[in-house]
């Protein structure tokens, strides 16, 4: 193929690895240069406006409110701690989502296989709807439909006079735990203790002997029942705080603001209808083949499902899935329009713009979505592993 | 809207890397023929577009008055719209070469941001509106209230201190732009809109029945409001400074829209006059403009009582009378330095 030559360098260049290794240097030496020129230019440009890239602004008073904090937080806390409430916020919100959405993802990939006709063909028209429209509209959408179809504060639709539902959000009773509580902890734990140790216990005994305990059943039971049946022998140590309307607004329990709604069912329902198709795919691909080998086996119908197709179909489904949920937490960032106090509108808007530190707030906000993201993508690598074929 | 500005922001971060402005902003100007203006997105009165989608308003008329000193055109403005967030971003990026958005100077805006404020020229404090419905009659009784505010301004953090002072409680609902605000006012998601009087006047305008909402008495707040520019260039800094003093010295010494021109072609017998409109002295050769700046900005918009009253004052639906914004021998403040 090559022509012979005399020259070193083009023998060089003829020479496959070389080459190779050619290009890689000068490509590297490109984007390397390239980020040099952006950030030596960023560098320059703030400096020649006087300002340096400077994190001291973390430790000053944030000076502003934030309406939704999970933790202590008020205009004398510094931008850090600002950010720490916006940061939980977007958690909360990503969990919370990431959560319903599966839920509902579940739901509607089952209902698309389903042989009823009607099932299936609603379960067809809310995927192709939700998700061709952009997840944006649908948040604006239902935020708009929070705060103009639902009554205002003194004329909320009025639940036992517990809950209340308005257009400042849903007003629910908080519990107040009082000291005794802990026994009922106690117990939670240890059921929780107990579960696990009996899971492995009965898959011994089965290996062993064939013999097949009612594991879910009993784990329910020392988990749920057992706790409750203290909680109510010693007396309820829960006290509810529950919201009652005082001047302008109900005081009280806890609130589910609009913008929480509006950007968690929003984020959730649009979301789901990916995880739909995807769950829909992975039972698809599970070949029918292995259900009739099953019957053939004399398995119930719940065995089959839960034991040849739904852990085979897990590995189609997972890797997917993974990025939908990296999509959703990500997505929460849209809070933005809506006013949630996210981690951008806090450290990424108002700090951001209150102090001016542009670059240290951008790089703060870009770490975290990235740290963030990173975190999915390790834990469902770590499930994805659990389920892969283990070949012997 | 605002992801839009939001993206923009962060581009225009990168981009101004690329074009290292070092020419001075005056030139940059001149050879674009055109001044770029940071304006709010839309408050009515202050600078919004109308049905014809010519912007208009208080602040549109600086603009205005400032490209016509320096390229004789009053029109040769590109407004460049800005949330509370985005605008200062948006000035030091260099989408913008002045602002005038409605903007409160502050210590830390002018030294922190990297600002150099201009002349104030509106002098404005922050109120509150409430649905006349909800009968209140002081802010002090808003204990427990949601409250719309825009966020990234200075009403934010006033907002913030004044609730603490009062030692009552609120809920802050914070909101991108007046319109939002308007919007979820409106839905009653907050029973109280925060924001500088003037604009709670530009908002309560707009209701059909305006008298079924209330400004509050109170006046939590000092709200200087005035044009910026970006620190480091004295002399964009001084041209934007000497606009605004000309319109409103042209007020106090009876030049208007309609003789300004008049008087920059015939030298007058009053010496304070004719430095003004430029029919004698070099006033417009130390700034690097032409003779008759002056004359161009008053020809294009008029002085600043011709701007007051055309866009914000008593006869207009925002109905703010003159108080603080008269001039100093009016029983007001305006007291702007002598163009000498």
């Amino acid at each position: 193929m090559s022509t012979p030559t005399t020259n070193p360098l083009l023998r060089a260049w003829y020479d496959k690895e070389t080459r190779s290794v050619i290009i890689q240097i000068i490509a590297a030496a490109l984007i390397i240069s390239f980020f040099a020129y952006i950030i030596n230019n960023a560098v320059t440009n703030l400096a020649a406006i006087g300002k340096d890239i400077n994190f001291g602004f973390l430790w000053q008073n944030a000076s502003y409110d934030i309406n939704q904090s999970l933790i202590e937080y008020s205009s004398t806390s510094s931008h850090f701690k600002a950010m720490i409430v916006g940061l939980i916020n977007t958690l909360l919100v990503a969990v919370a989502g990431i959560f319903l959405a599966t839920i509902l993802g579940f739901l509607l990939g089952i209902m698309r296989l389903s042989s009823n006709w009607l099932t299936q063909k609603i379960a067809y028209v809310y995927i192709e709807y939700i998700r061709n429209v952009p997840v944006l509209l649908h948040i604006l959408l239902l935020y708009g439909v929070i705060l103009n179809a639902l009554p205002r504060p003194k004329s909320s639709y009025n639940l036992n006079d517990t809950f209340f539902l308005n257009n400042r959000g849903l007003q629910m009773p908080s519990p107040e735990f009082e000291s005794l509580f802990w026994v009922v902890a106690a117990f939670l734990v240890g059921g929780l203790a107990f579960s696990l140790w009996f899971k492995r216990y009965a898959k011994k005994i089965q290996d062993a002997t064939g013999k097949i305990y009612p594991v879910g059943m009993i784990s329910i039971g020392a988990i749920v029942l057992l706790p409750m049946a203290v909680y109510f022998l010693i007396g309820s140590p829960i006290v509810w705080d529950v919201p009652a309307l005082k001047g302008f607004n109900f005081k009280g329990g806890i609130v589910l603001r609009p913008e929480f709604i509006a950007l968690w069912l929003a984020l959730s329902l649009y979301t789901a209808a990916f995880i739909g198709e995807i769950v829909r795919a992975g039972i698809i691909a599970i070949s029918h083949g292995q259900t009739e080998a099953a019957q053939a086996l004399g398995l119930s119908n719940s065995f089959i499902l839960k034991l040849v197709v739904i852990p085979q179909a897990l590995r189609v489904i997972i890797p997917p899935l993974t990025s939908q949920y990296l999509n959703l937490a990500k997505n929460s960032s849209l809070a933005l329009a809506i006013g949630y106090m996210d981690v951008v509108a806090t450290i990424g808007g108002i700090s951001l713009n209150q102090t001016g530190r542009e670059m240290e707030c951008m790089l703060i906000v870009m770490a975290i979505y990235l740290a963030m993201s990173l975190l999915i993508s390790s834990v469902m690598n770590w499930y994805n592993d659990r389920i892969q074929l283990v070949e012997r | 809207m605002k992801l839009i500005n939001k993206v923009l922001t962060g581009v225009a971060l990168t981009a101004m890397t690329a074009t290292a402005a070092q020419a001075s902003t005056l030139e940059d100007v001149r050879a674009a023929d055109e001044l770029k203006c940071v304006v709010t997105t839309g408050l009515a009165g202050f600078a919004a577009p109308n049905a014809a989608g010519r912007w208009e308003g208080f602040d549109a008329d600086f603009c205005r008055a400032v490209a016509a000193a320096v390229l004789g055109d009053g029109d040769k403005v590109k407004f460049v719209p800005s949330t509370g967030k985005t605008r200062f971003t948006m000035l030091n990026s260099g989408e913008g070469d002045i602002l005038f958005r409605n903007t409160t100077e502050t210590l830390s805006r002018d030294v922190d941001l990297k600002l150099s404020f201009l002349p104030v020229n509106f002098y404005d404090g922050q109120g509150f509106m409430v649905p006349a419905s909800l009968g209140v009659s002081s802010a002090l009784e808003l204990d427990g209230a949601s409250v719309c505010i825009q966020t990234g301004t200075t009403t934010e953090l006033n907002l913030a201190d004044y609730f603490r002072t009062n030692g009552m409680s609120y809920e802050p609902v914070a909101i991108e732009t007046n319109e939002e605000g308007f919007t979820n006012y409106v839905a009653g998601r907050c029973d109280v809109y925060t924001t500088d009087a003037s604009g709670l006047a530009s908002t309560r305008a707009k209701f059909e029945d305006p008298t079924q909402h209330l400004v509050l008495p109170e006046i939590i707040s000092k709200e200087p409001l005035g044009g910026a520019v970006r620190h480091g260039d004295d002399q964009w800094a001084d041209i934007g400074k000497w606009v605004v003093n000309a319109l409103i010295n042209a007020e106090e010494m009876g030049i208007t829209q309609a003789n300004a021109m008049n008087l920059a072609s015939n030298v007058g017998n009053n010496p304070g006059i004719n430095r003004l409109v430029g029919s004698e002295g070099t006033m417009g050769e130390m700034l690097g403009l032409g003779p008759k700046w002056a004359a161009q900005a008053i020809a294009a918009v008029g002085n600043y009582g011709e701007i007051y009253e055309r866009n914000v004052g008593p006869n207009t639906p925002l109905e703010i009378g003159r108080g603080l914004n008269n001039l100093w021998n009016k029983g007001g403040v305006l007291y702007a330095a002598p163009i000498r």
